[in-house]
Formats: structure tokens, sequence, C-alpha cells
């Protein structure tokens, strides 16, 4: 079933992203001239357009800013999951990510909790970036 | 920064249609479009001939590209100013802001504005959902399966996080725009519905119900601006532009500067200041209402209440027709119809035709001045318009 949840797609923005994940790093685009963090991946820091950035190893901790739990699956490939947590989480490091909550208890979510970084396999190598909540 | 040059009494609508509306499976996107535009035309006692500007904006079930150019053609009509905008729901306002400052500046003088499709009976639901996933960014939010209303439903459950809003708030926002929708005699939805009925109605995304969400309808909607001397002797009163104004912040949810604070307050902020006009001058508000959580917000963003009370003011049923501020007394896109970019443009219908007066039951007693709000994508891009039945 895993296998046909949708597969990372990388292009000439995001490739080190989705090679990062198959080595299990989240990696974040670091401006060198200002030194601002952003998500998603861009050519050019969209606070000051340097082109001069760097990738850095995020530290995988975050915490949930919002969430939803899925009741109804509008991609025919997740219905078999719901129900599901869709969240926001802020990384520790500032920048914020669209990932799931995954893990036993993850139907508990709530705003404000703590969570960290997981891979999950799509197939072929394929990982994609996850969190769990941090147990307590 | 510079302002805007004031479109503030230079600017008339002239004419408003609306096509069937429902489930239509007897008429295309197209066909929905045209029949609004013929029925704007007529109200507006002009000829085709007259009309030397057009734009429409997006279609989500007819494979045309470039449909302005499409709508011209399909319509018989050679135009010397044409665009399809898609800035989504935010479109229909955004298309009045430049097709008045396209008359203003003379680039055109008469110019026919539409919106519509076939989403209720046009596409196959694969077809349907497979266009609408395509809001979540396709690399960074398409492959965790959200939604639509599973995005605003991270919206909305910051806003009962931050603000202490409730779910029963929510539901009485769904609640009161089906009592405004049966006034209308061309609403979509013609049944009541209680506060059980959407709190119990099938989840979608936490918080959201069913009945939280917007509907999937056949329709198209149209209007007419021109000139406010050429609007003095046509067949309807004209309605004036007063003010308006857009922001943009983001198009994916993820990359919103803020899950609380939109682009609403800003162009409200440029439509209250162009009009000379602020909250307490408006007699009646149309505002976008894609799911149950966006009037609330749009309402404290655009200063009728302060942030945190968008919630409690429809719980109490001050934004029914009647109450102190009626808001979609046509009943928006949760009751009287949505269909891609028409569910804002009835906005804009609506409020043109509360300044004419003469609606009945649904009539707001002395309407002078109306506010229309369209947002669109996941509350990305924002436009206010203000609009009045006098020049004031």
């Amino acid at each position: 079933m895993e296998n046909t949840l949708p597969k990372p797609v990388s292009n000439a923005d995001s490739q080190p992203y989705w090679q990062g994940a198959r080595e299990g790093k989240l990696l974040i685009r670091k401006c060198s001239a200002c030194g601002q963090l952003h998500f998603m991946p861009r050519y050019l820091c969209p606070t000051c357009w340097s082109g001069d950035l760097e990738w850095v190893e995020a530290s995988g901790k975050g915490s949930v800013h919002s969430y939803t739990i899925i009741r109804r699956a509008s991609d025919p490939r997740f219905a078999h999951l719901v129900p599901y947590v869709v969240a926001l989480v802020d990384l520790q490091e500032g920048p914020r990510m669209m990932a799931n909550v995954l893990g036993e208890n993850a139907l508990e979510t709530k705003i404000g909790d703590a969570v960290s970084l997981v891979f999950e396999d799509r197939g072929d190598g394929d990982q994609l970036p996850q969190f769990k909540r941090t147990s307590v | 920064m510079k302002q805007p040059t004031s479109l503030k009494n230079k600017i008339a609508i002239v004419g408003v249609g609306e096509s069937e509306i429902g489930r239509v499976p007897h008429m295309t996107g197209l066909g929905l479009n045209a029949q609004a535009c013929k029925r704007a035309l007529d109200d507006a006692g002009l000829k085709v001939s007259d009309i030397d500007g057009l734009l429409t904006a997006y279609s989500f079930t007819e494979p045309y590209f470039m449909l302005g150019s499409v709508m011209c053609e399909y319509l018989g009509i050679q135009p010397r100013f044409n665009a399809s905008m898609v800035v989504g729901g935010g479109s229909p306002a955004i298309m009045l802001k430049h097709a008045a400052e396209a008359i203003a500046s003379g680039q055109a003088e008469v110019i026919l504005v539409c919106a519509g499709e076939n989403r209720a009976t046009g596409q196959s639901r694969d077809a349907a959902v497979s266009t609408l996933l395509a809001v979540g960014h396709p690399y960074f939010e398409q492959p965790y399966g959200g939604s639509i209303p599973g995005y605003y439903a991270m919206i909305a459950q910051r806003h009962m996080y931050k603000y202490g809003t409730t779910r029963e708030q929510m539901a009485s926002v769904a609640v009161n725009t089906r009592a405004n929708a049966l006034l209308h005699p061309n609403a979509h939805m013609k049944k009541p519905i209680s506060m059980d009925d959407v709190l119990s109605a099938k989840p979608i995304a936490d918080p959201l119900g069913m009945l939280d969400c917007c509907l999937l309808s056949d329709a198209g909607g149209a209007f007419i601006v021109t000139s406010a001397e050429r609007a003095k002797d046509l067949k309807c009163k004209p309605v004036y532009l007063q003010g308006i104004g857009e922001f943009h912040t983001h198009e994916h949810l993820m990359c919103a500067p803020s899950l609380t604070e939109f682009g609403a307050t800003e162009s409200g902020r440029v439509a209250y200041e162009m009009a000379g006009l602020g909250p307490k001058d408006i007699d009646v508000a149309q505002l976008y209402d894609c799911f149950s959580i966006v009037p609330i917000i749009e309402l404290e963003e655009l200063g009728f209440v302060k942030p945190g009370e968008g919630g409690a003011f429809f719980a109490e049923g001050r934004g029914r027709v009647g109450g102190d501020l009626p808001i979609n007394t046509h009943g928006g896109m949760l009751s009287h119809a949505h269909a891609g970019a028409a569910g804002g443009l009835f906005g804009i219908v609506e409020a043109v035709r509360q300044l004419r007066g003469g609606l009945g039951e649904r009539q707001v007693n002395g309407a002078e001045v109306a506010l229309v709000h369209n947002e669109g994508g996941i509350l990305s891009s924002h436009c206010t318009i203000i609009l009045a039945n006098d020049k004031g």
C-alpha cells in the first residue's frame, strides 16, 4: 500500500533536499548574506535576494504550529489512511514546513506539541521527512 | 509608499446577472457564463456592441487555456481590452479593480466581467479532486495528503487556540448564511439547517464538517462596469465604486506569514482610505465564505470587530438580515453557490442588488454603502471593495 503514496519529486531547486532525505538528513536553506533560513528551497533568498545560499542540517526538533485531522482524503491515494494528521511544524531553527504527525498517539496531537523528525519510506529509497510527537 | 490614484465616484457597476444555479447538467461552463452575461447586459439596458472590454478568470472543469479570449470568441465579441485573471477566489474583485483602472485611463468604456464553471456536473469526481489538489504545493504539501478543507482547518485550529473561538461559533456562520439563502430565489440550497445539523455533519478535516464547507455548484455570474459619466443615462440606478484595495502575502499555507493575520487588513485599509469611509459606515457586507472560519477572520481584519470577536458576532445572529451588519445576504458560497471564481463574484452581484433596493424579505433596509471582500488560495490573495448607491 505504502508505495501508492506520492513520491518526492526532485527538481533543480530541491535536489539536495531530497538527496539529504535519502541520507536521513533534513536540509534547509540558509542565506550566507543575511543569515536568514527559509523553507521551501529556492534559487535565491526570499528575504534579501542574495543568491549566496548554503544548505544546513536541521536539528529535527520542532513544535506543532497548527494541525488538522483529515477525516476525508481529497487525494484517493490517502483514503486508506484516514484519520491522519497534517500539521505545520515550526522547526527549532525557525522555518515552518508541512508534514504528517505519525505514530500511535498522533491523533492526540495538539498545538504546541514538541515533535521530532522521522523519515517515511516512500519506496525505491525515497524518504519523506515526517514528525512524531516527542514522547513525554 | 505612493497611494493609488483614487477611483472614488469615477466608476459604476451598471448591470449584474447570474445564471441558473445548482445542478445544471444541460449547460456548459461557457454557457453558464454566457447566460449570466446576457442577463447582465439586459439588466444594464446595453447592446452587445457597447462592450469593448472583457475580463474573466479561470476554469477547472473545461480545458481552455486563454479563457478570456475563449469567452470573447464564444460570445462573438472583439474587444480592445481582455485578460484572464488567475488570483483564485480573489479574482472577481481584482477584475473589478482592473476594469475600473482601464476605464479610468481610457483603455475601454464598457467592460464585461464574468466567471463561472459547471463544477457540480461538468467533471468527474476524480478530475475535480485532482484539479483542486493543485492548490497545495506540488512538492512540499501534496505528498502529505492535505486538502483545501484541511488547510483552512489548520487556520481554524489556530484561531480557536489563540482566541478561544468555538466550534459552535463557526457552525453559526453556516446556520446564519443558510437562513439568508432561504430568502434568495436562485440560491443552490433551499433547506434550513440547524446548529445540530452542522455539528453532526460528516467530518471532513477537524474542526470542519461538511456544512462548514462551500458548495460545488454549476453557476455563472457577470457584472458590467463603465464610467460614472456613461452610467448616468442607463436603465438601472448605478452603483458607484467608492474604494478598492488588494494585498497578497503568499500562495501556499506553509509560506503564510501568519495563520491568524492575513492580507485583508491591508486591502481593507486601502479601500476604506480611498472611500473616506470606515467599518461603521457599512450597511451590508458580502464576505468570502469558502469555509465557516473565513468570514469570522475577515470580519475581524476588516475592522468590524476586534480580533477574536468574530465568532461571537455570528453566534449572536448579528450577521443575519435584520442584524447589526447583515453578511452574505444571498447565502454566500456556503449556501447560494460556489463555482470557481463565480463564488466571490456573486458577492458583488448581491451588493449591487442590495444598494439598488427592492429585494423584499432579504432587503437590508436603507442600505447605502456595501463592502465586498474576496480572497483566493488559502487566504492568500485579498481584495476589498466599497460600493455606494449615491456619490455621497
